[in-house]
This record gives C-alpha cells, structure tokens and sequence, in this order.
C-alpha cells in the first residue's frame, strides 16, 4: 500500500492552497482528512501528482453561530469538532450525533465535513443530512467564491458541482425553523462502517400540529445523495401519522434513479431499506419536532 | 498439578509476562528487524486468476535506479532443488507440483510472477509497475461442486481433472440405519472461505552469508521448525546453515502454518544481491497472498427415530482446496467426517470426502481447521431432528449424549474420545442462560410479533496433535529444555511457538509451581532455530497439552539430579553422610526431614551444579534436561454454548443478545488466558455465523478483497459473553490439559446459527444459510415470514 511518489504542499492560508491549485492544475488533488483519497491512492488507483494539503490552514476549521440560529462551520472540522461542539449541539443536535456515527473514532478524529462532502462517497453519511439540513456551500477561487446550494451540489457519482480551480470552505447552516425535528438513521455496513443505506429527515411542524416543511435526504441507494422529494410532498400539509409515514416512506426511492448492487446489498435490498430507514428517520425526526 | 502438590499459580489469574513488552512497542516481530544494508523487496503477483504467462520482461524494472535485484518465477524456481513438500499424502491422491513462483502459468490472483528488491519499500514497489508480462487468460474454475466435472476446464493438464481425491468410507451399516429410521432429514450447508486476519499481517527478512552459506530467516510463522525444514529442503540447504526466527508473531490462526513462497524468495534474493532483504505484506496483499479458511459445500442426511435418536448419517463434504495442496491442507477436510459424530452416540455412517483444485489462493487451516465445519454439520442436524420430532432442542441432544461413563469412548470414525461429562456442561449453560425462563420469554414474543431466538449446541473437537502417526511426517512431539543457571534461575526453552497465546506465562507458571520458584525466575524462551534445537510449533491447541508436558518431563530430570547435588550440599553443611531419596524439595527448598533448619535454596544448587567442587564422584557439572514428548492419544476439549438473539424484521439485521459459553478444557492453567482465548474465539465464530465471507466472481477475483469489502465484527456487535467452565481433566497428559484455542470459536457458529434459525422456525424455516447477513434473513423473511403471517391474519 504506496502510493506512487507525489510533491507535498501543506499552505496556511486558502489562498496559499488556491495560487497551488492553479498551479498545478489537473496534476493536484485536496487534501483533507484523508481518509478516502489516500486509501485509493495506495491502492494507485489516484496517482496525482501532487497533494495540497488543507490541514494547516487555521481559518477553515471553526464552528461558529450567528445571531440568526444559522451555524458556520470551517471545511477542515473534524466528526469529533462536530460531535463535541456545544453549539451544534444546541442548535442541531441530530448533526452532532450522526457525527459520532461515522466510522470509528480514528475516522472521527481526521475525517472532516468538507472532505465528505466535497469526495461525495455515494454511501457517506453526511451528503444525506447535508441535504435534510439544507447545506448552503461556501467556496474560494483565485478570483472569488460562491455559494452553492445543496439541491444542487450532487453531481453524480462522486462528483461534485466543484470546479477544479474551487475550494470548499464553509458549510453554511441555516437556522432550523422552530418546531423542527431532525433525524439521522441508517443501516451501517458492517465492514466499513458506511452506510448502506441511511436517510436524513428534517421535519418542521406548525402550532396546528400540521408538517410545514419536510427535508429528507437518502445515501447509500444510489450514485449521489438525494432527496426524497416526493416523499416531501406527501409529508407536507399533513398531520403526520402512522399511515402518512407509511405511504411518505414508500416513496422515498423514488428519486433515486439506480440503486447501488453491490457484494453489500442488492438493488431490491436497498430499495426496501430506503422506505424502512425513511419510516424510521421521519418518526424521530416527528417525535423531537413540534 | 501433580497428584498431591500444593498449587500456587496453576489456576491463577496471573498476568501475562508478554504484555509489558508487546503494549509498549517493545515486541519484537518481524518487521521491527533493521539489519545493516538491509534492502527491501516486493512481490508482483498475478492478476489473473488462470492465466499463461507468455512473456515477461524485467529489463525497465532493472534499470530503476534504486533496485538491487529482480528475480522471475524461472529464475526463483531454478534456485530451488524440489518443489514445496506436501505431507500426510491421502491414497489416491493427485496434486500439482508447486514452486515458489508461477514460471509460465498462474493459477490463482496472488500468485507470485516476479519478485523485486530495492533500496527502499517504495522503490520496490513503483519497480513492480515497470515489469511487463504477456499473460495470456484461460478459463477459470470457481466452483468447488463442478471443480471435478468432465466438462470442467483442467487447471493442471498433467493430472487430467481438477480432482485431489474423493475418499468414501463407512463405520457401521448407514443402509440399516436409514431402512430403521422413522424419518430422514436432509440440508445442503454451505461453508464459506474465511479470510483469517491476524493483527500482524506476513513479514519475511533474510540474511544469506556468501563465505559460509549461512542463512538466517525472521518470519512470521507459528511452527518455526517446519519452517527450516521445508525452506532448507527446497533450497538444497542442510537444516544446520538455516537459521528461523518467529520471536513475536502477531498472531495466526492458522494462516501462518505454511511455508510461503516469501521465505523461499527472500532468502534466493538475499543471496542473488549480497543484501539482507525484508517484505511485509500490506493488508490489502494479505487478502490475496496468504491462506484462507473453510470453504465447504456438505451435504448431509441423516436418520432419526420419532424418539429424537439419530440412527445414522450420509455425508458428502465438497472442499475447495484452492489452486494448491499445502503442507497438510489437503488433510483438514478429511478431519469433518471425523468429528462429525459430535458429542453423540451415533454409530452408523458414511461419508464422502471430495478435494478439489480450483482457480483461488490455496485453502489452509483456519482456527479449528476441519471441526467447525464438522461441528457445524452435527449441530445443525441436532436442530433439524428437534425440528422433525417436535422436540426441544436440549432433549434431543441429551437423548444422543455420549453417555457419562463412556469414556474413554472409540467413534465409529476412529477417534478415542479422551474424557467428557457433557450433562454436566450442558446443565451448566442451560442454568446459567435460564434456559426455561427463556422460552416463556420467546412465546411472548412471538405473541407481540417479535423474532427471537435461542441457539443451543454441545460439541467437541480435537486437539492436542500428536501422536506421530496424527502428523503424517512433521513429527508428534514437542521439545522442552529447562536449564537452571549458577543464580538459581530457570530458562525454558519450548519447541512450541506461541504466537499470541500467552504460554510465556502459562510455561512458567508450570515450572514456578513444579520446581517452586518464584515466577519471575522462570523465562521462556521459543521461536529461535538456533536456540531451541527442534519442536513441532504451535497449531490444533496443542502447545500446552504437548508442549506443557515436555516440560514436566524436563522438570524430572532437573528435579532428581538437583536433589543429588543438594544431598552433596547437605552433607557438607552437616558434617555426615545423607541418603539422596530422603532429600526433598518443598517450595524451592531441599532439606531432609527432621532437620528442617538445614536446606539448600535453587541458588546454592544451582552455583554448585557449574562450581562443581562438591559433587559426587560420579556426577557431572551443569544443571540442564532436554526432554522430547509425544502424546499418547489426542484431546477432546468441549462445551455447551448458548445464544440468544433478536431479528429486526424491517431489515433482517440479526442482533446478539446474550451468549453463554461453557468450555471445558480440562486443567486450566492461567483462567485469564482460557477467558481470553475463548472470548476471541466465539467473535470469529460469531463472524462466520452472522458476517464474514469470501465472495468471488466467475473470473476468480476476490471481490470482498479489502476490510471495507470483507467483515469482520467489531466488539459493538456483541454483548458482555457469559463465561464458566467445568473441568474433567484428561487422562492423556499429566497436566490433565486439553486445548482450548479453537474450542469457542467451533462451538459459536452453529450456536448463532442454530438460534438465527430457531427465531424464524415458527415460521417454517428450517435452514438458512451462513453468513446470516441482514440481505439474506430479510428475503427469508419475504418468502416465509409474509405466507406465515398472511396466512394468520
């Protein structure tokens, strides 16, 4: 397990990282927590040239709130920043615990947000939530940034709306409305951890008991993260019950267009445990909203 | 432990003397070797599972400014003098020829092609990248069932199929017992291949001494001695210019009995470069270079009167040997007829034991090696009886008990069981589990709709390897030296090899007791050629059985020449002459009786026996016993176990709510290495049951090929394992030992099994089988639960 040899650069300020992405072009791949690049890189199936790494730029790894309920947290914050910090605690408490659900506490510690999202890993379990949550993108070139939306993030397999000259800097949280309840299930593969299958939902309620907004985001079905949009719409509107979840949750693969076959689950595997983790992750979700 | 000796350690929880080194980095395997100059190679291996290799060429490879050396499988296996020696060779058997490299045709992915040194790890490896091959693929034979068909592709044309043996035979008359029976019951069981995954994946390191043809070998393997044997054969060396070190192995499970190509090539590559060389394989290399386990397609019938009674049973066992036989690979299948009467009175069978070669890496033993799967067979077919009688799985078992004073107990395949009390391990488990308690429970369940389950097996295996005749030519013994120093302190050095195991500590805890010295005085010193003359090593939980023993039999001799030296030291101290059979040793001190104020500690003995000066006329100096023992009969450690678990019905995830694990390895020496042993063991069973497989696809790549890909269980998928024992000490070696390395984890399979299928068995399933995945319970759930339950409603 060696990679093929590469120049190493690790700058301390993105524009530091953006003069060397430019630099070095097509040849050059980030560097963040590590943990899917540098297996496939061993395995010499990635053989850049040469790696910038993120890990030393202080400016990307915070967690901060602003006075709208809304969170910004840095790319290069690690799971365990995630998991640990008060702030997202108190403010999306279902994020902090997904955290402490990925991988292993090794993961935890290296793996960052802006890593999972920007590898975009068909079975990571941040992609599912970053759309429950409504991600708002933040991003630096050499000329300026961007905000990109989450709905419209997700490529396709492991790709990303991302350009090569573009980092990722900072993941944007809008403020949950009040009455929301959010929920992170899944089914973990055994070996690695991954899901599966996992589904975010974010439901908000109105006084009226009435769902006013439903997120929900599914990982591990198919090539990208998706939303369940049609099981969006049966959610809003309704008073959610039993029936409601039933019939929301069977259509929570209908926006994904090929469900994974693999050695870990079959397409029809996966397609079952889409409506199950959905049922699961929309009544949880309903039980902290409200 | 011997009859009327006061214990103080045997039986004590005495911490492992290993420890403080192995957790403070200060182990020393074999990839912590740095000799000077030392370079590094790696090994480019076959892509394809079948394929010619047409061509290789090595010139761009060679030219790489930093490689030392490259050898190809021609120029390896020219070095060689015969190929890889195979032991206990079955009648009728055929088997390739293997050489340590694949020179014009690769039979397996993994196979070594070529081999590259460097000046560095990195070096050898982008080296690797550089050599071209023409490899020409052909077609390719995964499975094991039609491995032997006519119209199967041969893999070794020279032998005309891809058959290694089909060996059928009977005890009793099985016809009779059919023609009796009320009823017959019958399954296919499905074995998978295991990937066996030590914590310290293979490592090799070789220093070959032009002048003198001196070579030294560090590897990770758990039978040093085999290792010499074999690698000095293939080479053409004498035994005696061939040094082996295995210090500290970082476990094996059997993977690292073989002798591999690595040893092989390490030392022609450290003799073609003038360079000590090192590989250490990577885990990813570890799942295509070193041996699987299991892999077994069994068919089984077997009759049963309406009482429970199982008459007889017809096996046909289907192993996949892989592309080679190794060392005695080609045995381990022929071990599950063996076993396969379990813990029962049956008398009546016939089996069928068909070997084959197929396009995989070769096949070897894997923690328990031929007795889970035997194990497995029995105690599914316990269960199906239970199932067919509408009898309670525990009832069935006891109306099949080998009884009580059976024993010893001659199997209708030719075993001596050597002791057993299976009631009373039973009684215990089922006790400790709350056994009745527990089927209330499971009725109430299932009332709310749940799917619990409760697994019960009682089984037994052997172990203890020899005596000779066992070992088909590696030897049944295992060596022990004891030598006592001027100090009074006492080296021991075994033949066994632990690796992992904790007999430092159990070794010494023996001898502490035996000669009564404190336990730090004893070290235990294995894994050196050099320093250990023989032994056999350390596999089939022979080590403290075999190797424990041939310490006590050192420990004798010590004992009686000490006390002829103490007599001297006596009579000097008190002016007189003394008869040396009243001398005794009592806790590390010799004395007479009626004069307890006069003694000699292990120290003055120990001074004198290298001083000399006193001793008898007829004594020589020196304090040292070289003992060699062989077993005379094998071991049958056993246990009840019980498990209990819950189906998630959405999912088909099976959880583990409860085990309890009652073993009986006879005298236990150090309780928390037994403990340890068996916690460890019951995870890999657990894994077989619920999770782990090799899977490939039909052109022979391994596609669970990665720890991401192949699971095995984290310590989150158990609950705290419920622990006892009873102890029916065996009557084969004076320690009363058994064996207890392989016991949990042959046991845990069917128990998980047994309770997975139990959880659904109101539902009409009657088999499923493993790994139990969630996929797999979930569309058994599809196409039984959904009927059962439609069918109600």
């Amino acid at each position: 397990m060696i990679p093929q040899a590469f120049d190493y650069y690790a700058p301390t300020s993105v524009a530091d990282a953006l003069r060397l992405l430019r630099q070095h072009g097509d040849d050059a791949k980030l560097l963040a927590g590590g943990h899917s690049l540098l297996p496939i890189m061993k395995l010499r199936l990635s053989t850049p040239q040469c790696l910038i790494d993120l890990g030393r730029i202080s400016d990307l790894r915070f967690i901060s709130g602003a006075d709208d309920g809304s969170l910004a947290i840095g790319a290069m914050s690690t799971y365990h920043d995630i998991k640990n910090s008060a702030l997202v605690q108190a403010r999306v408490p279902a994020l902090a615990e997904a955290a402490g659900e990925v991988g292993d506490v090794q993961v935890q510690n290296k793996g960052t947000i802006g890593g999972s999202l920007a590898h975009a890993d068909p079975a990571g379990d941040f992609p599912a939530l970053a759309l429950a949550l409504n991600f708002e993108l933040v991003t630096a070139t050499a000329r300026s940034g961007r905000t990109i939306a989450i709905d419209r993030f997700f490529r396709d397999l492991l790709t990303t709306a991302l350009r090569p000259n573009e980092i990722l800097t900072e993941v944007h949280i809008p403020a949950l409305p009040a009455g929301t309840g959010v929920s992170y299930q899944k089914l973990p593969n055994k070996a690695s951890h991954y899901a599966v299958v996992g589904v975010a939902a974010a439901i908000t309620l109105g006084d009226d008991g009435v769902c006013t907004e439903a997120r929900i985001g599914v990982t591990g079905a198919g090539a990208t993260a998706v939303r369940a949009r049609n099981t969006e719409r049966i959610l809003k509107g309704k008073h959610i019950d039993a029936a409601v979840i039933r019939r929301a949750s069977k259509r929570a693969g209908a926006n994904v267009e090929d469900f994974n076959d693999d050695l870990h689950a079959s397409a029809e595997y996966r397609e079952h445990l889409t409506t199950v983790f959905a049922a699961r992750a929309i009544e949880e979700a309903l039980s902290r909203a409200g | 432990m011997i009859a009327g000796q006061v214990s103080k350690l045997i039986g004590s929880r005495v911490k492992r003397k290993e420890d403080p080194r192995l957790i403070t980095g200060e182990g020393k395997y074999t990839d912590d070797v740095i000799l000077p100059g030392m370079a590094f190679f790696a090994v480019l291996r076959s892509p394809y599972a079948h394929a010619r290799i047409n061509s290789i060429d090595t010139s761009a490879a060679a030219a790489h400014p930093d490689v030392l050396g490259v050898m190809t499988g021609a120029e390896i296996n020219d070095r060689c003098a015969e190929p890889f020696p195979l032991f206990a060779i079955l009648e009728g058997m055929q088997y390739p020829e293997r050489w340590p490299m694949a020179a014009t045709k690769a039979n397996y992915v993994g196979e070594p092609i070529a081999a590259v040194a460097a000046s560095s790890r990195a070096a050898a490896r982008d080296a690797l990248d550089l050599i071209e091959v023409d490899y020409e693929p052909l077609p390719v034979v995964t499975d094991m069932e039609t491995a032997a068909d006519a119209d199967t592709p041969v893999i070794f044309e020279e032998m005309g199929s891809n058959l290694c043996y089909e060996a059928s035979d009977q005890a009793g008359d099985p016809d009779r017992a059919f023609a009796e029976a009320d009823g017959v019951v019958s399954a296919r069981l499905e074995q998978p291949r295991l990937i066996p995954n030590p914590m310290e994946p293979r490592a090799a390191v070789a220093e070959y001494e032009r002048s003198t043809g001196n070579a030294t070998l560090w590897v990770t393997t758990q039978n040093p001695h085999i290792e010499r044997m074999v690698a000095a054969k293939m080479l053409g060396m004498p035994e005696n210019k061939l040094r082996v070190i295995a210090i500290d192995v970082g476990g094996g499970f059997g993977c690292k009995i073989n002798t591999y190509s690595e040893s092989i090539i390490a030392i022609a590559l450290a003799e073609h470069i003038g360079r000590p060389v090192k590989w250490a394989e990577d885990r990813t290399e570890h799942f295509v270079a070193t041996s699987h386990g299991r892999g077994q397609a069994q068919y089984v019938e077997a009759a049963y009167k309406k009482d429970g009674t199982l008459l007889g049973m017809k096996l046909k066992i289907y192993a996949d040997l892989g592309a080679y036989a190794q060392v005695i690979s080609h045995v381990i299948p022929t071990l599950t007829p063996s076993l396969s009467p379990g813990v029962y009175g049956i008398r009546d069978i016939g089996w069928t034991t068909i070997g084959v070669f197929t396009n995989k890496i070769p096949y070897d033993a894997y923690r328990g090696a031929g007795r889970p799967e035997a194990a497995y067979i029995i105690e599914r077919v316990m269960d199906l009886i239970a199932d067919a009688t509408g009898k309670d799985p525990v009832a069935v078992r006891r109306k099949n008990f080998i009884p009580d004073d059976a024993f010893p107990y001659e199997t209708p395949t030719g075993m001596i069981y050597d002791s057993a009390d299976y009631n009373a391990a039973l009684d215990k488990a089922l006790d400790i589990a709350g056994y009745d308690d527990l089927r209330v429970e499971q009725k109430a369940a299932r009332k709310d709709g749940k799917l619990m389950g409760i697994g019960v097996t009682v089984t037994t295996e052997v172990c203890g390897f020899g005596p000779a005749a066992a070992m088909g030519g590696l030897g049944g013994f295992e060596s022990a030296t004891v030598r006592v120093d001027p100090m009074g302190k006492v080296t021991v050095l075994t033949g066994a090899s632990p690796h992992g195991q904790g007999e430092e500590t159990s070794f010494a805890q023996i001898v502490a007791d035996d000669l009564g010295v404190p336990f730090e005085d004893v070290e235990v010193i294995h894994g050196d050629t050099s320093i250990v003359a023989r032994g056999v090593g350390t596999f089939g939980s022979r080590t403290l059985v075999v190797g424990g023993t041939a310490i006590l039999k050192a420990n004798e001799q010590i004992k009686d020449k000490a006390k002829r030296i103490a007599t001297a030291l006596l009579e000097n101290k008190i002016e007189d002459t003394l008869d040396p059979q009243l001398v005794t040793l009592e806790d590390g001190l010799f004395s007479v009786q009626d004069m307890p104020d006069q003694y000699v500690t292990w120290a003055e003995v120990g001074s004198e026996a290298y001083d000399g000066q006193l001793l008898p006329e007829d004594e020589q100096p020196g304090l040292e016993a070289v003992s060699f023992w062989e077993p005379p009969g094998l071991t049958f450690p056993f246990s009840a176990h019980i498990a209990v678990i819950e189906i998630d019905q959405d999912t088909g995830e099976v959880s583990l709510k409860r085990y309890v694990s009652v073993d009986d390895c006879g005298t236990v020496i150090n309780p928390t290495l037994v403990e340890g042993q068996i916690h460890g063991g019951l995870a890999q069973g657990i894994g077989q049951a619920l999770l782990e497989q090799a899977v490939w696809d039909d052109e022979g790549q391994l596609v669970s090929g990665s720890l991401m890909d192949y699971a095995m269980p984290f310590a989150q998928e158990f609950p705290m394992f419920e622990l006892d024992r009873t102890v029916t000490p065996s009557p084969v070696n004076p320690l009363g030992a058994k064996g207890i390395g392989e016991m949990a984890t042959i046991s845990a399979t069917p128990t998980v099994a047994n309770a997975v299928i139990d959880a659904l068995s109101h539902l009409g399933v009657t088999h499923v089988d493993i790994p139990m995945t969630a996929e797999r319970i979930w569309r058994v759930l599809q196409t039984h639960g959904r009927r059962r339950r439609g069918g109600r409603s």
